[in-house]
């Protein structure tokens, strides 16, 4: 049948076009048939890349074109490297994936464990558990801006209700110690379900044999939860820290839309310094090296992480 | 069959004759660019007059606050040709002259016949000259603005409240003159319960975003003293920027801000202000006079319930304000711009001019703003007049923006994060704006 169709459209190929593409050998046609993508990428993603590391050593402003652009060499590198400022947004943001990462491992892990119980209604509860990931940023954004607001915000009555303080003491935007806090809880509350899939698809790909055999052998629960469930699920919660980790690296949406970096420069991460320097303050040259400062960042050390992932599943 | 034919040449003439002409009218058509915000309504109204005079259509492309420098100062490095018009912040003249993306408007206004002279001088510095203080235009002073003060008239005459106030300061409750008055009145309101709901003493500028606190700090900082540089060297900024006096002043900007703002108003610039003012939050409220007309006619604390005052005086009696506003412009690479610079004469006379201030718009025309009716023909007016004889602007140098972001910063960080001292902000706030000085060559 398949042959037939084949035939019948080679039939109907016109003959000047069949001998052009009888002249073309298959891996002609493969590159004929990748190159699009091939030129789309190295127009959207290489080109831009080579760009921005040739701009980085120039003092070149993208709101300045007529100036004429000089060679900086290393400066703006050994700039960026010696800027207070910027080893502070990299704090912030260190603190910020360290914690979004703990919180979401934990209790991502723990959903899928309750869920891979299989009860009465699970299917439910994953859907319902899902939602809020389903969202867009930006009305999470701003949904969680109005439950923080210290006099109308739910957020602050339901702390007050338990905790009795007045809910417009409950400034958790405003705070310098609380308003980290508040975007680490957004971020877990949005991002959680992500990991709990991934858990749960671990879960599910452990073989049931192992546990009968456990069973057999009469290991208690928590040693088979020790000796067979965290093992075995341990590649899949270290591909969902990598994830989580690489996004919450370069995590500017959430935090422009709760805090914008502030109060003063308490949540400012490195994507937001990053975005001020080369849209408000213009200087692009300096952002351009910023920005390749990051991404070699974010490449070595998602590199090493996924040698690390290696071993773990080879064990 | 020939009934159809005809029918057919007919309605085929019609469409091209309709698109020829419709094709006409929009080559013709203006697009002027400017902020989202009431006054822009205001404009739209008063172009029509524009439209029947000359015939030229126009267009409108208004971007909300948030977005406005960043839409427009991209479309501008772009060479972008979708404004004919723009109506640019006051801070953008110098780096739009010098990257020549305004068309120098000398010759045109000597050919017009349109004299400096006869504007708002305050707002011909601010808005249309570039060096400032040299006869060198780019802009039609467009929209008079400066940060004043309103406040809950209703509130103050409470005899109850009066008599409180009275007994704890020793004077009469009422606008305050001195922003030592203005703390104290501030105070006073702080978390008190008016008509069974709490309120709070002041709304003032804390945005970190784009230029929010930088304009309210300034507002405050110029009548404590506070030099931008050395008046005898240019660009000489240590002990000026950072002179006692302007310790003093961002002290105070700190303390108001911890003392009588409502609970979360850490991020909050004019609409912020404008919400906390209209639901009947504060007492006091700091803003942009564009504001007034709007809350001059609000149902809830509008009419007589609000007043207006200058911002007040410093320690030492000096007194200024923060000017806003901005000039009208034609962008370099229009090609319409015989037909925008025929709009900038018609917004110049004075009967437009007049028109402009009926409906909302600021003029800065001096025939306008002192005819002898000015001052009551709103129960703001007084009080704009008098803010825009003591106006100050921030720089506005070709690098106006990283001047800007460095002090958002230095200023977010010390009031609202409370992150060390006013002298370490100021100090900061020398050696970064020398760093963009010296980065500029012009240090």
């Amino acid at each position: 049948m398949l042959n037939r169709t084949a035939e019948n459209v080679a039939r109907a190929t016109p003959e000047p076009l069949a001998r052009k593409v009888r002249g073309i050998s298959d891996k002609g046609l493969a590159w004929l048939f990748i190159s699009p993508t091939i030129l789309l990428l190295l127009a959207i993603n290489i080109f831009p890349l080579f760009w921005a590391i040739y701009l980085s050593f120039t003092n070149y402003r993208a709101n300045r074109p007529n100036e004429v652009v000089k060679n900086l060499g290393f400066a703006n590198y050994q700039r960026i490297l010696g800027d207070k400022d910027i080893w502070i947004a990299m704090q912030t943001t260190a603190h910020f994936v360290f914690w979004t990462i703990l919180l979401q491992t934990l209790i991502g892990f723990t959903l899928a464990w309750l869920i891979d119980r299989k009860f009465r209604g699970h299917a439910f509860w994953t859907t319902l558990i899902l939602v809020p990931m389903m969202l867009s940023p930006a009305v999470v954004g701003n949904f969680w801006r109005f439950l923080y607001e210290p006099q109308i915000g739910l957020f602050a009555y339901a702390i007050s209700f338990v905790t009795r303080i007045p809910p417009t003491d409950i400034q958790m935007l405003s705070n310098v110690s609380l308003a980290p806090w508040s975007i680490i809880i957004v971020d877990t509350w949005m991002w959680t379900p992500y990991v709990m899939l991934i858990c749960l698809a671990g879960l599910r790909s452990i073989p049931e044999y192992i546990y009968e055999a456990a069973e057999v052998d009469r290991a208690s629960n928590w040693r088979q939860f020790w000796s067979i469930t965290l093992p075995m699920a341990l590649p899949f919660i270290m591909l969902a820290v990598l994830f989580r980790g690489i996004e919450n690296f370069k995590m500017f949406d959430m935090v422009n839309l709760l805090t914008g970096g502030g109060p003063g420069s308490t949540t400012e991460v490195a994507s937001i310094t990053l975005k001020r320097q080369a849209f408000e303050s213009w200087r692009t040259g300096y952002s351009s090296a910023f920005a390749i400062i990051l991404f070699v960042a974010v490449f070595g050390l998602a590199n090493i992480y996924v040698k690390a992932l290696n071993k773990v599943k080879q064990r | 069959m020939k009934s159809s034919l005809k029918l057919a040449l007919g309605l085929t003439s019609a469409i091209t004759a309709s698109t020829a002409v419709s094709n006409v009218a929009h080559a013709e058509d203006l697009t002027l660019c400017w902020a989202a915000w009431d006054p822009a309504n205001a404009l739209v109204e008063l172009s029509k007059d524009f439209t029947k005079e000359t015939g030229i259509g126009m267009k409108f492309e208004f971007v909300p606050w948030t977005n406005y420098a960043d839409r427009f100062l991209n479309e501008l490095n772009s060479h972008g040709k979708l404004c004919d018009l723009i109506i640019g912040d006051s801070q953008w003249i110098g780096g739009a002259a010098e990257n020549g993306h305004y068309v120098k408007l000398n010759d045109f206004f000597d050919k017009e016949k349109i004299s400096m002279d006869d504007f708002v001088p305050a707002t011909v510095v601010g808005y249309s000259e570039w060096p400032k203080n040299t006869p060198n235009y780019w802009a039609l002073p467009a929209m008079g603005d400066v940060v004043g003060w309103t406040y809950r008239k209703d509130w103050f005459s409470k005899p109850e409240l009066q008599k409180e106030f009275k007994e704890k300061y020793g004077w009469d409750l009422g606008p305050p003159t001195t922003f030592d008055q203005l703390k104290q009145v501030a105070e006073f309101f702080q978390k008190r319960e008016i008509d069974g709901k709490t309120v709070y003493g002041a709304s003032i500028y804390t945005e970190r975003g784009s230029e929010g606190i930088t304009m309210g700090a300034m507002d405050v900082l110029y009548s404590y003293g506070f030099q931008y540089e050395n008046p005898k060297k240019p660009y000489e900024m240590e002990g000026f920027v950072n002179s006692d006096k302007s310790v003093k002043g961002l002290e105070f900007y700190k303390a108001l801000y911890d003392c009588c703002t409502p609970p979360g108003a850490s991020n909050s610039y004019m609409g912020e202000g404008v919400d906390a003012f209209k639901s009947g939050q504060v007492a006091m409220h700091m803003n942009f006079a564009f504001t007034w007309p709007g809350l001059q006619k609000d149902e809830n604390v509008g009419g007589d319930k609000i007043g207006y005052f200058v911002n007040p005086k410093g320690p030492d009696g000096e007194q200024f304000a923060q000017l806003g506003g901005q000039g009208i412009s034609v962008v370099s690479y229009s090609d319409k711009q015989e037909a925008a610079l025929k709009y900038i004469k018609w917004f110049a006379n004075k009967d437009v001019q007049a028109k402009w201030w009926s409906l909302g718009g600021y003029s800065c025309l001096n025939a306008v703003v002192k005819d002898p009716g000015f001052p009551a023909s709103q129960p703001y007016a007084q009080t704009f007049l008098d803010s825009m004889a003591i106006v100050k602007d921030f720089w506005a140098e070709p690098s106006y923006a990283p001047l800007l972001q460095a002090s958002q910063k230095r200023f977010h960080d010390y009031v609202v994060a409370g992150q060390g001292s006013a002298k370490d902000a100021l100090d900061g706030l020398v050696k970064d704006w020398t760093q963009v000085f010296q980065d500029d060559g012009k240090m």
